[in-house]
């Protein structure tokens, strides 16, 4: 087994009630949960992997399909709607060529829409790798996405 | 140690802190300082004090509220009042530094108020700036004041001491001060806490477990986060007190994972907690033990109903099950189980400490306490307030909010996300309370409050609400999965020009069909904001389907720009521009806009020299006002 796996299996005991932290945990290090790990996470927690695929599908945060170097989260949460996130979301999935919830073939940026980031004034607001923008215009936010390789 | 030795030495701390011969530095350093670029203005604050030689305390703190002017940092100069700085971005911070803490020159321009009794000329005092005056802080008094990452901070401000009062009296005693105190669960539905307790206490079933509920998953609502990142530790207090008081050694927090600084903050709070015995085997030398464990959600908006919030944290597909049995009964691993959320148990040391008569004392006859709320939307000053329940909509809308940007006219206010309502201007007079909101159609919720001018488009933004619960739901059970779907699909033919004149009455017999039968509160609150937005602006949604016209001009497919030729000085910055081509022209010619290949992302707008403005938008298709010379069509576009 993957020595990365196996020590985030041990940080939990092996314990299948952390099935969840156990899979962000792996999906942190690998950016989306690989087939043949989840296999191995299966056998190691006693979990029937069907069981683990119903809970990787039924949470937003996991992916099953390899994940772009730079993670963009635009929020669409409703205080950025209403200050015109889906022009900025618009801009984006232009300059980007990809719609939330895909990752572009040269595995550049993958794109998620989130709901609500908290940070409701100084919306629209887009996440880049955990790094924050706000007050966006569509034009702006083109020219964030620019400072990523 | 006896804790009011611990008290004591972290107040001698505290005040050599705040009152020594160095000063002291807060920089607001919660989600909301950090995206204004709160990290940078640190940094450089940082760099100047070592660049002038300065030696001074530089701390972290939390959101005290007013996120429209961060980066907000103070500065307690010795012998100085503490002053609060707004917009202090990392270019602003050297001369700031130099100016005050050089020069003596308090810098009036960028103040915003001063604490305590003594003030300086010139600069208001910070709690009668009218963005506070009407507020009262209980579950957020420590947000913007202690380091949440020193537990010191938060005991010597009186943390902790709620619950070594509470660790004195009975179990019995404390839920009494909890029924005294008349506090109703914050999530949203409004239960009797004090009920929750005394059920899961008589309960003979064990373990028991109490549940903190962070999953503040409403868009639009950031009042958990507020309280999580600046004081931890009031919600830790607040859960070992629960804890006690129905007597179990369990606690969890199951946060949601898009807030990896609370989780952060949350973890270094009970790491030092345990550390001073705080949490922990045997807390302050008493019989009682208590410990929390965070789980994280991972993106299921759904996972903040409580029964699916308990499958989730078993490390189960999030999934609400049939209530009752309620969770107090069975909840966690089918064992009795209290399920609050942040605010909830951020507001029950101070009950402790200063009676439940006293939080009664604020409030109204049936809805006790305070409340936060996140203001947001086309509004002055948009930030986290917490004001006594009963306070008017007006009141909150117009002296804490400021008003509607540009004084543009207000057009309605919408309360609890997507389970709540949107409120008309007739209403702005509605006291604050669960009783009242939910008589006019709308509900308390957590506490998001979005405010909207004429721009915003009532059918735009139900329709946006159910998109959003779409989406989220589990899909267990028929009328949520499949009936909030055929709504969302006549809703999206109404925004495109394609409803029919019967999709109205279609809407409001399907929306009350699946709150009648819908399995969990996601499902039976969801059709609501449709139903309110029908109920309040009817006239717009008719607009939308009779005369193919939005009103507010924000439903792409029934807009449309055009370039007045009479004004165009043809420099061709939109043509440049449009990113769709969509504008064509030759030199020294006004150019067109195609309005097949326009994807009305108003780029040409932006970049349109303001002061001559040819490019116009107008409600409606094209083919209905173009033929109309320049100057009807220019009334047209102002007037709607």
């Amino acid at each position: 087994m993957d020595d990365q796996v196996d020590a985030i299996l041990q940080k939990y005991q092996r314990n299948k009630r952390f099935l969840v932290s156990i899979l962000q945990d792996i999906q942190r290090e690998y950016y989306y949960l690989p087939k043949d790990i989840l296999k191995q996470v299966s056998q190691a927690l006693d979990v029937p992997l069907s069981q683990i695929f119903g809970v990787a599908t039924f949470f937003k945060a996991f992916s099953l399909e390899p994940r772009g170097r730079h993670l963009i989260n635009v929020c669409v949460g409703t205080a950025c709607h209403v200050r015109g996130a889906t022009r900025v979301l618009d801009a984006i999935e232009r300059e980007t060529g990809i719609r939330p919830g895909e990752t572009d073939s040269d595995l550049r940026f993958s794109l998620e829409a989130v709901n609500c980031l908290g940070c409701c004034a100084l919306g629209p607001v887009i996440v880049v790798d955990g790094e924050y923008h706000g007050k966006l215009s569509p034009a702006s936010a083109v020219e964030v996405l620019n400072g990523y390789e | 140690m006896k804790f009011p030795d611990i008290q004591k030495r972290a107040q001698e701390e505290w005040k050599q802190l705040w009152e020594g011969d160095t000063p002291l530095i807060l920089v607001g350093l919660a989600t909301c300082g950090i995206a204004a670029g709160g990290n940078a203005t640190m940094k450089a604050i940082e760099a100047t004090l070592e660049k002038h030689g300065i030696k001074a305390n530089v701390i972290p703190v939390g959101c005290v509220g007013m996120c429209y002017l961060e980066p907000i940092v103070d500065i307690i100069k010795p012998g100085r009042p503490r002053v609060s700085y707004c917009k202090v971005t990392a270019e602003a911070v050297p001369q700031l530094i130099e100016d005050y803490l050089v020069n003596d020159n308090p810098r009036r321009d960028m103040a915003l108020g001063t604490y305590g009794d003594q003030t300086i000329e010139g600069i208001p005092k910070f709690w009668e700036l009218p963005m506070l005056k009407p507020q009262v802080r209980i579950a957020t008094k420590n947000c913007g004041h202690i380091n949440p990452e020193n537990i010191d901070h938060s005991i010597a401000k009186g943390g902790y001491s709620g619950l070594a009062k509470a660790l004195g009296i009975s179990q019995e005693d404390v839920i009494g001060e909890m029924e005294k105190s008349g506090l109703r669960g914050r999530g949203g539905a409004g239960f009797p806490t004090f009920r929750k307790w005394r059920e899961a206490l008589k309960s003979k079933r064990n373990p028991k477990f109490v549940v903190c509920n962070a999953d503040e998953g409403d868009p639009g609502a950031f009042m958990d986060r507020s309280v999580l990142e600046g004081d931890p530790h009031a919600l830790l207090e607040g859960m070992a007190i629960a804890g006690y008081s129905i007597g179990t050694k369990y606690g969890y927090i199951y946060c949601r994972a898009e807030y990896p600084l609370a989780v952060k903050r949350l973890n270094i709070a009970i790491q030092q907690a345990k550390e001073k015995n705080l949490l922990g085997d045997n807390i302050l030398g008493s019989d009682f033990s208590f410990d929390i464990e965070i789980m994280q959600g991972a993106g299921a908006f759904v996972c903040g109903e409580g029964s699916a919030l308990m499958y989730s944290i078993e490390g189960k597909r999030g999934m609400p099950r049939v209530r009752p049995p309620r969770s107090v009964e069975s909840g966690l691993w089918g064992l009795p189980t209290s399920l609050n959320n942040v605010e909830t148990f951020a507001n029950v040391p101070d009950i402790i400490v200063k009676g439940g008569d006293w939080f009664a004392g604020y409030g109204t006859e049936e809805s006790k306490g305070t409340k936060t709320f996140a203001l947001t939307g086309k509004i002055n000053r948009p930030g986290l307030i917490e004001v006594p329940m009963g306070i008017t909509l007006r009141e909150i809308v117009y002296d804490i909010g400021g008003g509607i940007i540009d004084d543009r006219p207000f057009k309605a206010v919408q309360t609890g996300g997507p389970s709540g309502g949107c409120l008309p201007a007739n209403l702005l007079d509605t006291p604050v309370d669960y009783a009242n909101l939910s008589k006019v159609g709308s509900i308390m919720g957590s506490g998001g409050m979005v405010v909207m001018d004429t721009d915003t488009c009532m059918v735009d933004v139900a329709r946006y609400f159910l998109a959003f619960c779409v989406e989220e739901s589990c899909g267990k059970c028929v009328p949520c999965r499949e009936g909030l779907p055929i709504m969302l699909r006549m809703m999206e033919e109404i925004t495109q020009g394609k409803g029919k004149p019967e999709y109205i009455d279609m809407l409001e017999k399907l929306g009350k069909d699946i709150i009648a039968g819908a399995l969990c509160g996601l499902g039976t609150s969801a059709p609501n904001p449709v139903l309110s937005s029908i109920r309040y602006f009817r006239e717009e949604w008719e607009a939308h389907i009779n005369e193919k016209r939005c009103p507010a001009m924000a439903c792409k497919d029934l807009i449309h720009y055009e370039i007045l030729s009479s004004r165009c000085i043809a420099c061709h910055r939109c043509l440049w521009a449009c990113p769709t081509k969509a504008i064509t022209g030759r030199t020294l010619e006004s150019p067109v806009i195609d309005e097949i290949r326009c994807s009305r992302c108003g780029t040409c707008l932006t970049v349109c020299p303001a002061r001559i403005s040819p490019i116009v938008a107008f409600p409606g298709r094209q083919a209905a006002v173009s033929s109309e010379p320049d100057a009807v069509r220019q009334e047209v576009a102002i007037n709607g």
